[in-house]
Formats: structure tokens, C-alpha cells, sequence
């Protein structure tokens, strides 16, 4: 389970309808409870890099995770899981997603259009990496 | 060398909880192996079915990749931080692999494309890309020869050839796919043993018979691109429209002489071949290459683009030749490339399409008319046996030849006169009008348009076409008249 307020999920949205028809994509900062993950902040990158990621389709590089980590350690808070956008698909993880993923962390994936964004789901690795289940958001004020 | 890894903190459940483990190792791999031998569960999140690590995780030693030093290799020294960090890859990118998964590759595989490995843009997941992937050749001819040769040695998973052709000699100026034993052979089963000789490990599957307005539809539906390497307009019109009924891309090239051109047409993405060209050209205004000649490896270049494209689709890659045309000229050897726009009224992919179903595209392109020119104007033929009879009964005759004259150089009729096709009518009064004129070309073709231009003319004499051309009269006259 993942408890995000409904002022961070409107960002990601927002954040995932301004770069359409781009991918967006973030870092969801929190900590890791036993009951399950609390997202604190969204740390937004840059779609200023649409050159790299068009090259090699990484959206996030490690570099830049790292850049993120620290800004939340500072805050002493973790990153627990990423979110991106998936102009006009499904808000469902590919195979593609599937490979590049830990379990544990939070894959948040909005589905986008033009003018707005629909559907909105959060996604966990299967520890044995061979499936994502979807996760409950539990939305707070 | 005792040093510390840093667990990131999704792994930690994996490391009984543990944020920091220090291990003894003298490289940066040693101490991977270390950790994940010490935690088992660890190791399938880092390392793939291969023992690589896998291509999202990093490694860093003291803020340093390893891959910018020497990889697993990379030696540590006492009191070192090893951290491991994840790339986050997204998404969509290929709606239709939405829980879809790819085949593995063999040991054997991963060594032939090992030169496609190394590289971001294909690595392991494009590599089984392409073994997943499917492509559509029409023809096996110049374009496809390259198409299909490339597209082979690279791995894409099953190539369709679609051909009802035999190798002939005057093919294999060009055709590289096809050689001198095949001669005779049918072009769909030598070009399945090139293929089968280049790479093994693919499924190639043979369809003997011309597309048609009947089969395409059926052909197209198992395969995920067509690449057209077609001759002619019928078939260029019938290739596009299936195309985009079927929702396929179609990889487009043709040649003639020294000029290629090149496009990815994917009506979804961008225009079709109809946005530019909404009609075909008036039938024999644009001749073939059989009648103007080409270049030989002007299809190898244009063929190893459309093979360039076509892996480039299968890898999702950005940077296509979707809404551009190519032009190449091998004479001047110059690219030029022009824009193209979807045509909204576009019969077969604009907003309000006319074109539903596949139609009859000779009758589309009037070829059928071509095909047997003026049937009705009163044309003379003659065979080229007949003629050799009545010149060897020494009839009054004269033979008029209206190819060009590089033409006349490769071969002759004996006793001919040179008047190319275009100067046939200035040159009128070199024939003579009391005696019967026998014209002749290639093929039959264009001394029929000449004995057309000639009447128009005014020309009062008898005239009458050598049927079949020189190409005839060497067949069943003189075969040491060479035959091009």
C-alpha cells in the first residue's frame, strides 16, 4: 500500500499532461513503513533530457537518481519508487517496465491524453521479478 | 580488501535488512559475487539468466561507474564504497508488448550478435526484439536482395519473400541474393538458401505467387512490417493500400537508372505512398528498369536503407524516414530529402477514406491497356522468324531500329538502321516511303509508339513492328545476337 496525498497525485497528473506527448516521469520521496510507503514530496525530472532518454530510453539516469537521493536524504527522507506517464496507453507496466524494475519501490504509471490525464495506477514488483501487482493507493487530504 | 556495499533500500529485504554490508574482495565483481553469494535472493535482482548484471543497474565505486573503469574487473582497495544504483526505464513504448515477453536468445545466438549487444540502443532486449519480430518482403529482386540479406544476418525472428519469378542471367548484375548456379531456379527457393545460409537460427517462409488485390490481405496479416521492393505501380498501389488497411508499415524504395528513393510510409504515424502520389503516372511515361536501365548497386544502397528502417521500427528507435522522402543519386552522389504531410483527403488514409477494400490496381494504373498497345490502331506486326524468311527470299525491305545507340552497340540486327525513338519524326525523311519499313527496339514497345508517331506524322509508307524486338529475333533467329 502507498499513501499519497491528493495534491502529489494532481502533480504527477499535471506534471504527465504538460509533457504529453512525452513521457514525464519523478521520483516519489517518503519512507518505508511496515504498513507500507508514505510519499512526502514528488521530485519531478526534467523533461530537458528528451534527448538522452530518446536515445537509449531511459528516462531516469543514475546520475540523476543519486542527484535525488541526496536532495532526500537532506530532507531525511527515501526514495520510495518512481512515477511516468504513458501518453495515449494504458496505465499498465510493459514488459519493458517489468525488466527494468526492483521490487519493493512504487512504479506509479498515468495514463495520458492531451488534455488530460485518466487513469492512474501504482504498480510493485513480485519479488521473484515475474510480474508487477497493483498496488493500493491509499489517498490522503 | 575489506569493503562496504551499500544496499539500496528496495533491496534491503533481500539482505536481511541490512543497509551496509562489508565484504572482502580485490575486485568490484569479487565483491558482488561476495554479496550475492552471502544473500541469494539479491542476485536475480542484479545479475540477469546470463551472469551479466543487468542493464538498469549501475555500480559504483566511490561515485566512479565501473563501467568507465574496467567493469567487474574494476580492482578495489581497502576501505572503498561500492554503491548500486538503478537507471529507471520506462514505459509505453511499444503498446503491443504490453505483457507480452520476448524469446530468449541461445548462447550461440548471443555470440553471432554480439556486435548489436554492445550497444545501448540494441542490447539484449532489442536483439530479442528482432528475434520476435516478423517482416513481409515483396519480391526478391534488387531491392529485396539486400533487404533480405540484412535483415537475416541481423536476426530479425521470420522473414516472409513473396516472388513468383526465376533467376535469369540479366538478374544477377544486381540481385546479390541470387547466384550463377541458381540460374533457372525459382527466386523464392534460392533466396531461401542464401538467407538459410546467412543465419541459421531464423524462419523463413517461401509464398510463390504474384500479390495480388486477392492474397495480400491474407499475407500481410502475419506479419508485423512489409517492405516493398516492387517494379511497377500496380503492385506499389496495391502494396501501400494493404498497407494501410491492415495497419502495417510499409518500407518504401524503388530505383531506376542512378536515382533511388525511400520512405517509410505508416499511415497511423505519418502519410502513405497515396498522399504523395494520389494517381499513377500515365502508363509507359515512367519506364522500368527493364526498359531505362540501373545501376547495379544502386539497389544495394537503397535496399540496405529500407533494411536500416526496418530494424529501426523493430527497436522502437526515434529518427525515422516517416514523414520524410529520400532522394539518392549515385551519379552525383548527393541525398536530398524532402518533407511530407498527411493528406487529409487522401483516399485510402485521409479522414473520410473512399478506398475500403483492395481494388483492381492494373485496371487503377491502366495497365491493361499497356500491356497490349493500340489493339485497335491497325498494327502491323511481323515475327521475327516471318521477317528472316522474307529477307531471305530477298523481299524489299528496310529495318528501321529506334533504340539508342548505346543500345545499337551491344547488339544488332545486320543491315538496320539507327533513328532513336525520340528523333524518329525529325528524321522522317530519311525512310524511305515506296518501300516497306519494318520497325524495330527492344521488345516491341517502343517501335510501336514510333510507328504511332510516325502516322501521326504524316509518314505514308507501309510500316510494321517487329514483334518482340531484337530480343525476339535472337531467341528464334540468331541466338548469337546477344540478348540484355
Amino acid at each position: 500500500m502507498i499513501r499519497v496525498t491528493q495534491k502529489l497525485l494532481n502533480d504527477i497528473r499535471g506534471h504527465g499532461v504538460r509533457d504529453y506527448p512525452y513521457e514525464c516521469c519523478g521520483l516519489l520521496l517518503g519512507r518505508f513503513r511496515a504498513e507500507g510507503k508514505i510519499v512526502s514530496e514528488t521530485y519531478p525530472i526534467s523533461n530537458a533530457r528528451e534527448e538522452s532518454a530518446k536515445r537509449n530510453r531511459f528516462l531516469i539516469e543514475p546520475e540523476e537518481l543519486m542527484r535525488g537521493e541526496r536532495y532526500a536524504r537532506g530532507k531525511d527522507l527515501e526514495v520510495v519508487g518512481f512515477y511516468h506517464s504513458h501518453p495515449d496507453s494504458p496505465a499498465a507496466p510493459s514488459q519493458y517496465d517489468l525488466e527494468h524494475a526492483w521490487p519493493t519501490y512504487s512504479y506509479i504509471i498515468v495514463s495520458t491524453r492531451a488534455d488530460e490525464a485518466t487513469d492512474l495506477f501504482s504498480w510493485e514488483q513480485e519479488s521473484d521479478r515475474s510480474r508487477f501487482n497493483q498496488e493500493e493507493i491509499l489517498q490522503i487530504l | 580488501m575489506p569493503v562496504t556495499i551499500s544496499i539500496p533500500a528496495p533491496l534491503r529485504q533481500f539482505a536481511g535488512g541490512q543497509s551496509q554490508i562489508v565484504v572482502e574482495a580485490n575486485t568490484a565483481g569479487e565483491a558482488l559475487d561476495q554479496l550475492t553469494s552471502a544473500h541469494s535472493a539479491l542476485r536475480r535482482h542484479l545479475f540477469n539468466d546470463q551472469n551479466a548484471l543487468r542493464n538498469f543497474v549501475n555500480v559504483y565505486l566511490n561515485d566512479e561507474d565501473i563501467r568507465h573503469v574496467s567493469g567487474p574487473d574494476t580492482p578495489v582497495k581497502d576501505g572503498d564504497t561500492i554503491m548500486i544504483v538503478p537507471s529507471i526505464a520506462g514505459g509505453a513504448v511499444v503498446e503491443s508488448e504490453v505483457g507480452q515477453s520476448l524469446p530468449e536468445l541461445s548462447n550461440e545466438e548471443i555470440m553471432r550478435y554480439s556486435r548489436h549487444l554492445i550497444m545501448p540502443e540494441v542490447g539484449m532486449q532489442g536483439q530479442r526484439r528482432l528475434k520476435a519480430a516478423s517482416v513481409l518482403m515483396i519480391g526478391t529482386g534488387g531491392l529485396g536482395a539486400p533487404v533480405g540479406m540484412y535483415l537475416a544476418a541481423a536476426g530479425v525472428g521470420r522473414i516472409g519473400i513473396v516472388d513468383f519469378d526465376v533467376v535469369e542471367e540479366s538478374n544477377l548484375q544486381r540481385q546479390i541474393i541470387h547466384g550463377t548456379k541458381d540460374l533457372g531456379k525459382r527466386k523464392i527457393e534460392s533466396a531461401r538458401d542464401r538467407l538459410r545460409d546467412i543465419n541459421p537460427h531464423i524462419e523463413i517462409e517461401t509464398h510463390e505467387a504474384r500479390l495480388t488485390s486477392h492474397n495480400a490481405m491474407r499475407l500481410f496479416r502475419n506479419y508485423d512490417i512489409v517492405v516493398d521492393g516492387t517494379d511497377n505501380f500496380p503492385t506499389r498501389y496495391l502494396v501501400n493500400d494493404a498497407c494501410v488497411l491492415s495497419g502495417k508499415p510499409n518500407v518504401y524504395g524503388s530505383i531506376f537508372r542512378f536515382e533511388g528513393q525511400a520512405s517509410v510510409f505508416w499511415a497511423e504515424k505519418g502519410p502513405c505512398y497515396r498522399c504523395m502520389y494520389p494517381e499513377p503516372p500515365p502508363p509507359g511515361l515512367v519506364p522500368s528498369c527493364a526498359e531505362g536501365g540501373v545501376l547495379g548497386v544502386l539497389p544495394g544502397i537503397v535496399g540496405a536503407i529500407q533494411a536500416n528502417e526496418t530494424i529501426k521500427i523493430i527497436l522502437g528507435a526515434e529518427g525515422l524516414l516517416i514523414n520524410r522522402f529520400l532522394l539518392f543519386d549515385a551519379w552525383t552522389m548527393r541525398f536530398r530529402e524532402f518533407k511530407l504531410r498527411k493528406d487529409p483527403k487522401c483516399p485510402v488514409c485521409g479522414e473520410n477514406p473512399t478506398i475500403k477494400e483492395l481494388i483492381d490496381y492494373e485496371e487503377f494504373c491502366g495497365m491493361a491497356a499497356h500491356q497490349a498497345p493500340q489493339p485497335d490502331s491497325k498494327l502491323e506486326e511481323i515475327s521475327a522468324t516471318e521477317l528472316n524468311a522474307r529477307r531471305l527470299r530477298g523481299d524489299q525491305i528496310q529495318i528501321i531500329d529506334v533504340r539508342e545507340p548505346h543500345e545499337f552497340e551491344i547488339a544488332r540486327i545486320p543491315g538496320t538502321k539507327l533513328i532513336p525513338l525520340g528523333h524518329v519524326v525529325s528524321r522522317m525523311n530519311e525512310i524511305d516511303q515506296e518501300v516497306e519499313t519494318i520497325v524495330h527496339c527492344k521488345g516491341g514497345v517502343r517501335s510501336a509508339k514510333a510507328i504511332e508517331a510516325l502516322k501521326r506524322a504524316g509518314f505514308q509508307g507501309r510500316l510494321i513492328n517487329l514483334k518482340g524486338g531484337i530480343t525476339a529475333w535472337s531467341e528464334d533467329v540468331d541466338p548469337r545476337v546477344a540478348k540484355y
